[in-house]
């Protein structure tokens, strides 16, 4: 895999706050690269490092070949970003300001062509203060995506939108990958990074914490999966022995739950409808309870994510 | 060069589409002057307070013009920008400040020029007042005006802590600087320890030199005021470019 971004034992203290410390790693060409954690963890401060847009105090960055330091006009050029707390006037339409941004760069995309990818069509002539959290969003991404850039930063893009929003703006983000281009991202949402990303650190304390595939990440841990369903009848005893690997069985009521250990070799869910099927066992609402990347970052913390 | 002329173009559009400072520098001086001139205009000529008065209003209006668009709409614009996340916005592209300072630069000038010529046309059309000297002179004092005058406002934008901050002191320093300098109302109607005060606002010297040239006087008459000029456009150039922060 071709690295576009190498960070090696990055480092940012604010006074005596560490805020980044010592954080290393390769993002590659081509793939949806994400951190996410806690607010506080230090995503932005490192996405802002990596930009150029802070200055680390320790470690190496190359983004491009690019040291982001020294070569900021030339990176500026080649990537697309999107920050946290960045605005346009309230009163610039959506055109103007696409037209405007396209005249910074000397070879950008028709800004007409994104207008209308982006959805942003019929918002053509409305002011920026006037459009919604997931219209400006897109407007955001359109502006990110001018320069016709190999990787695009989206800092927090998805924060204060509304579910459908956010699944709007996902969609754009494969998009976006499918073009050929690196998408490095932050969140504290780690849903997103579970659908989104194709590798992700979690980043906690300035430190990361785990790296890996969401479904490596899962894989990793020592988590139990559920297979819940209801069921008319009695429970045969006996039923958790018919079952392979270390399982066991609770009985609440009608409702029967049972635990597998997470990451064994053949997949719970089948082997428990097999079961039910052979054994002629009428069920119903049946469904499984998958770990998540929330219950990596639990079991690597010891916190929950939202506090 | 394609960028500076769009955000310029951006710029006037944006300027005028906020309310408040197009009227205050287009249309206000515009009205103080219809409403000075018809005072002034009952009265006869050679009279104190005649018609006589109506001439001298067009450079002080002019630079009233300057001060206001110098203080408060560079300087609230400026502020605003920054604590908006504007200039964060900005910042990742490849555009350099200097753009975004010219854009801001010759906006605020085009709409000075705007409102004077408004005065002009108004005041020749209404009162049949005119320069007594060279109106190409007058355009040089006032080109040296303003430019010394947005480089305060870029000053202020830079240095203060934050939008709200900026927007008080412009207002504070504003008021005041109208009236004492003269822009506003004429300083020979004030006491004399108020006009000692005088001295010390920067917009003294543009009223002084915009009416002395105005009335014909040549522009060796005025070193002080065009020094004073002079020195404040050196400070706000490098000061500015040197205050200059994106966020």
């Amino acid at each position: 895999m071709e690295a576009v971004i190498a960070v090696e034992g990055l480092r940012k203290v604010y006074g005596a706050t560490v805020a980044v410390d010592g954080v290393s790693f390769e993002v590659g060409k081509g793939e949806i690269f994400g951190m996410v954690g806690p607010n506080g963890a230090g995503k932005t401060t490192t996405i802002e490092c990596i930009e150029g847009l802070r200055k680390a105090d320790g470690g190496k960055i190359s983004v491009l070949g690019l040291d982001p330091q020294h070569d900021e006009k030339k990176l500026r050029k080649c990537t697309g970003l999107q920050l946290q707390q960045s605005n346009l006037p309230d009163r610039m339409r959506v055109w103007e300001a696409l037209d405007m941004y396209s005249s910074f760069y000397e070879s950008a995309v028709d800004w007409r062509e994104l207008m209308s990818q982006l959805g942003l069509e019929e918002k053509r002539n409305s002011p920026f203060g006037k459009l919604s959290g997931g219209q400006k969003q897109r407007l955001f991404i359109a502006l990110a995506l001018l320069p016709d850039p190999q990787i695009v930063f989206l800092d927090e893009l998805t924060t204060g939108l509304d579910p459908q929003a956010r699944h709007a703006i996902w969609d754009l983000v494969r998009d976006v990958q499918a073009r050929g281009k690196t998408v490095f991202l932050t969140t504290h949402f780690m849903e997103e990074a579970e659908r989104l990303c194709d590798r992700v650190a979690i980043l906690d304390h300035g430190k990361i914490v785990a790296l890996d595939s969401p479904a490596g990440l899962i894989r990793g841990l020592e988590a139990e999966e559920r297979i819940v369903f209801s069921l008319d009848g009695k429970l045969p005893s006996g039923f958790a022995e018919s079952l392979s690997g270390e399982v066991h069985v609770e009985v609440e009521g009608q409702q029967v739950v049972v635990y597998g250990r997470n990451g064994r070799k053949n997949p719970l869910v089948g082997e428990v409808v097999n079961q039910l099927t052979q054994q002629g066992l009428a069920f119903r609402d049946l469904r499984t309870e998958q770990p998540n990347l929330e219950d990596v970052f639990l079991s690597l913390t010891g916190r929950a994510m939202r506090e | 060069m394609k960028s500076l002329m769009k955000m310029t173009w951006m710029e006037a559009k944006l300027f005028l589409r906020e309310p408040v400072s197009a009227f205050f520098t287009l249309i206000f001086p515009l009205l103080m002057l219809l409403i000075f001139g018809s005072i002034y205009n009952s009265q006869p000529e050679g009279v104190p307070g005649g018609t006589g008065m109506i001439s001298p209003l067009i450079p002080s209006f002019t630079a009233m013009i300057i001060g206001v668009v110098g203080l408060m709409s560079v300087t609230i614009t400026m502020a605003t920008y920054r604590e908006n996340g504007i200039l964060r916005r900005l910042r990742t592209t490849p555009v350099s400040p200097l753009v975004v300072m010219a854009a801001q630069v010759i906006v605020v000038f085009v709409m000075t020029v705007l409102g004077m010529i408004l005065l002009m046309v108004a005041g020749k059309l209404f009162y049949h007042v005119r320069s007594e000297g060279s109106i190409l002179c007058f355009m040089g004092g006032m080109v040296l005006s303003s430019l010394s005058f947005f480089g305060l406002g870029f000053i202020l934008a830079g240095t203060l802590p934050n939008a709200r901050m900026a927007q008080i002191v412009a207002m504070v320093l504003n008021y005041p600087m109208l009236i004492l300098s003269g822009a506003a109302w004429p300083r020979e109607l004030m006491p004399e320890t108020v006009q000692k005060i005088s001295a010390f606002v920067p917009l003294t010297y543009v009223v002084n030199l915009l009416r002395g040239l105005w009335n014909g006087e040549a522009w060796g008459e005025h070193l002080l005021n065009v020094g004073v000029l002079v020195v404040m456009l050196i400070l706000g150039v490098v000061i500015s470019v040197k205050t200059f922060r994106w966020e």
